[in-house]
């Protein structure tokens, strides 16, 4: 299997700082991998890079075989390398059914369509029907956003980046800032993401980390210092002293 | 208690549709018959009701950038001014006095400046966005100034004589027939813009409106779109200009003017933006009171619009329109 | 030599009375972040008190002008404390409608009291005649002006770089919330920035009543250029605030005197040019 998005040897500093230092990952369609870290880490510099708002000092970013390095945000994401935030933005007064068919309508080349209403278009009707059902939100389809719950905002973040088609997903903690008796919500619709998606989520909740990933990278001070499977990441050594400091394995050494 | 759920979730998708031509037709209805009435209740102030008309183009067409796209502009004049000219320059001195033809000159006369002014302005935003809006429509009003030879400079470009509309309907002195041909085109421009505002372009727009980062977090671009808009935004006051130009047969500086641009800015919010019918509005009670106050002394006049500025701003933000709208829904709400 | 020389002291004094009216909607600008379009109204307000006071009352010029420009903070204040402080934070085009609302108010209230001819405020003896240099004689008016300008430029380089007000005012610019959480008392810092700058406007308008004659429209035909300032030397910024005021006086007086013909197209061009290349102004903060 090739791989469908490659980071090689990123780094960028700000000042004499450095904050991604020679960082490499490698998704594989299919992938589900989560990317932790402690606070400073230097994970939003990352995302920031992988999407394009930043530049990098070197290194590359390959997506599906192309070098996107040099394109902005937009280009990658019509190349297929979507994300989600870590607090939701969506059009407050617009109605979930209005957002996906925007998407569906972005992706499909027609947004720029100056007649015509999306209602009159069955193939993007249909589309948006399944995505609305597919994550239970039927039922509040023509509400406005300003008017639903948090919970379902999150879900239909999930829902637009899906619209999008995207090959690589970059969820940014899909399940922040949501309510305990939602979250079980949120799981499922990451369970439910299309098989051959490549996923890299950021994330702080290790109990979400454990359940959805099948492979995890720790980011420390701007350097990988873990990639492998969830089930070795607590007990290697390192990660321990990212984390906790030295004295953890001092400890769990005596 | 489950059925009726049932179909109150299977409607909205099914009956959307009819459901907005129904109220798009009683719109253009009601247009109609505005019109209508004014015909038979002023039929002295003919010349008024079709500058109203025209104007009525010119917020319209700032409704577009600003209340659907969210870009403040006061320097929509430049637009404007930019069709009259077009449509003025092409009757003296290239003899195009068709009027169709006229309205098509002064159409693509608004677009080309809207995608100058728009590329200018869009490079803004906040402050320095309405600095270059202002400095845009100044610019253009020197330029016009200077270049007397085409525009007449300060004393007007006058002898705009349009042919007889189907060679039949001659513009006479009452502005019977530019009131019809007023009429005719406000309505179907209006229509345009309703298939516009909900068209995905439209949509996207909106979403503009609302969260820019998101809009290009889902790869469409944003600075593209805002462009596009300026420039069918520019065919709406282009086609306003025009008419104003065939109407009064003369095209003055003022028409590229930031006072004009203010007003105008001022006639969108009093009828509450981000909705055509509030252009309308806005335009239609703010010329006629501006009518009204003005011949009994332009300098009250001033203090009044002043004083219903801060009135609209600090009691009624969505303005006329919206505010009514809000009225009928906590009325409906509270009748139910 | 000698055009370039006239030129010069022209664009000089005519950038230092822009600069001492809009200094004060930079700082309020940059501090408050409202787009005050009835900034040049205050400027008015204090030419009309001033011309009154002199003209009508018999007042000298020095305490004609100290009246102006208290009476302007006077009228200012319930004006700040009713109208502005229901607009901070409010969006563009909701305080860019307020202000052009005040505006056209004060237009029509001071042509209903004051009637629409030009107002003069008379000088005293010592600033009508030229003043000779040596080599060349100027106005002495025109050198009262720029004195004003170094004058009050350097006063507000005091009174923000030295006191403890200056602190306050500099965190409260940086970041409201943060200075607040300190213990400053932002809304006092709010008030007395907007009488300063209400102030300074007066005091501008009166002392450039040559230049900007005092009528009704003043506020309206000048609106833009304050505005046009405040953007090209980026909101808050003193040394901006000068730079642009220099710079766009040179280009306006200069335009001015070689094309006449083309009014202000040079000036408009310039403006769409530096802020199209400095959006966030000459010496503005990046935020």
């Amino acid at each position: 299997m090739s791989a469908v998005f490659q980071v090689q040897n990123l780094k960028k500093a700000f000042g004499g700082l450095a904050v991604t230092q020679d960082v490499s990952i490698t998704l594989n369609p299919g992938d589900r991998v989560a990317l932790i870290g402690p606070n400073g880490a230097g994970k939003t510099t990352f995302v920031n890079l992988v999407t394009g708002h930043l530049v990098p000092d070197s290194g590359k970013v390959i997506l599906a075989g192309n070098d996107v390095t040099s394109l902005g945000p937009t280009p990658r994401v019509r190349q297929g390398l979507v994300r989600s935030f870590q607090v939701t933005r969506l059009f407050p007064d617009m109605t979930p059914e209005e957002h996906l068919a925007l998407a569906v309508l972005q992706r499909t080349g027609r947004s720029g369509t100056i007649f015509g209403h999306y209602q009159a278009k069955p193939d993007v009707m249909a589309e948006v029907a399944e995505l609305l059902h597919t994550l239970g939100l039927d039922h509040i389809a023509t509400r406005r956003v300003s008017e639903i719950a948090y919970g379902q905002q999150r879900l239909l973040e999930i829902a637009l980046a899906l619209a999008l088609k995207p090959k690589v997903l970059l969820l940014d903690e899909p399940a922040a800032g949501v309510p305990q008796s939602d979250t079980p919500r949120i799981e499922a619709a990451l369970a439910g993401l299309p098989s051959d998606l490549a996923v890299l989520m950021i994330e702080h909740d290790m109990d979400l980390v454990f359940r959805f990933a099948k492979r995890v990278i720790v980011l420390a001070a701007g350097a990988i210092i873990f990639d492998g499977s969830p089930a070795d990441v607590t007990k290697d050594a390192r990660v321990r002293e990212a984390y906790l400091g030295s004295y953890a394995n001092d400890r769990s050494a005596a | 208690m489950a059925a009726v759920e049932h179909t109150s979730i299977a409607k909205p998708v099914q009956s959307a549709r009819p459901n907005w031509l129904a109220r798009d037709l009683i719109g253009v209805a009601v247009i109609l018959a505005v019109a209508v009435l004014g015909y038979f209740l002023f039929p002295n102030n003919l010349a008024l009701l079709t500058r109203i008309l025209a104007i009525a183009l010119l917020v319209l067409s700032i409704d577009l950038v600003t209340g659907f796209c969210g870009v403040a502009t006061l320097g929509h004049a430049a637009l404007f001014g930019a069709g009259a000219y077009a449509a003025g320059i092409a009757a003296v001195h290239w003899g195009i006095t068709d009027p169709f033809l006229m309205i098509v000159i002064g159409a693509v006369g608004g677009a080309v400046a809207g995608l100058v002014s728009g590329a200018v302005i869009l490079r803004g935003h906040g402050l320095a966005q309405l600095v270059l809006s202002i400095a845009v429509v100044h610019l253009f009003h020197e330029a016009a100034n200077k270049a007397s030879t085409y525009t007449g400079g300060s004393d007007g470009l006058a002898g705009i004589s349009p042919d007889p509309i189907f060679g039949m309907f001659g513009f006479d002195l009452w502005g019977r027939t530019a009131y019809g041909f007023a009429v005719a085109l406000l309505v179907i421009v209006f229509v345009l813009l309703r298939l516009l505002t909900r068209s995905p372009f439209g949509m996207l727009c909106r979403g503009i409106k609302e969260d820019p980062i998101r809009v290009r977090a889902m790869g469409a671009s944003v600075h593209g779109t805002l462009l596009k808009m300026y420039v069918i935004s520019g065919v709406v006051a282009g086609i306003g200009g025009a008419l104003n130009a065939i109407s009064t047969q003369v095209v003055g500086l003022d028409s590229l003017s930031f006072t004009l641009s203010a007003e105008s800015l001022v006639m969108l919010v009093l009828g509450g933006t981000g909705s055509l019918y509030g252009a309308l509005i806005g335009t239609v009670s703010f010329m006629w009171f501006e009518d009204f106050v003005s011949a009994a002394n332009p300098f009250h006049w001033l203090t009044i619009v002043g004083a219903l500025l801060i009135a609209v701003v600090l009691f009624a933000p969505r303005g006329l329109y919206g505010s009514a709208q809000l009225l009928l829904e906590r009325f409906r709400g509270a009748g139910k | 030599m000698q055009t370039v020389f006239s030129v010069g002291i022209d664009a000089l004094a005519y950038g230092m009375v822009l600069f001492v009216i809009s200094i004060g909607l930079s700082v309020t600008m940059g501090l408050m972040r409202v787009v005050n379009l009835a900034h040049g109204a205050f400027a008015m307000i204090g030419g009309y008190i001033a011309s009154y006071a002199a003209q009508t009352l018999g007042f000298g010029y020095a305490l004609a002008v100290l009246v102006a420009v208290v009476g302007t903070i006077l009228i200012a204040i319930p004006v700040e404390r009713f109208l502005y402080r229901r607009i901070y934070g409010a969006p563009e085009l909701t305080q860019v409608l307020m202000t052009i609302g005040i505006t056209f108010c004060v237009i029509g209230i001071a042509n209903y009291v004051f009637g629409p001819t030009l107002k003069t405020i008379p000088l005293p003896e010592t600033l009508r005649g030229p003043v000779d240099l040596g080599f060349r004689t100027i106005a002495a008016h025109k050198l009262f002006a720029i004195a004003c300008g170094v004058v009050v430029a350097a006063a507000l380089w005091y009174l923000i770089e030295k006191t403890s007000f200056g602190v306050k005012l500099r965190a409260s610019v940086d970041n409201a919330a943060m200075a607040a959480s300190l213990g400053v008392r932002t809304k006092i810092v709010y008030a007395v920035s907007f009488a300063v700058a209400v102030g300074l406007a007066a005091f501008g308008g009166i002392v450039g009543a040559e230049l900007l004659p005092i009528e009704p429209y003043y506020a309206l035909r000048y609106m833009v250029t304050f505005l046009v300032v405040v953007s090209v030397g980026g909101a808050g910024s003193i040394p901006g605030a000068l730079l642009a005021c220099l710079l766009l006086g040179a280009i306006d007086t200069t335009g001015r005197y070689l094309l006449p013909e083309y009014g202000e197209f040079f000036f408009y061009l310039a403006v769409i040019a530096i802020v199209c290349v400095f959006p966030r102004g000459l010496l503005g903060r990046s935020k």
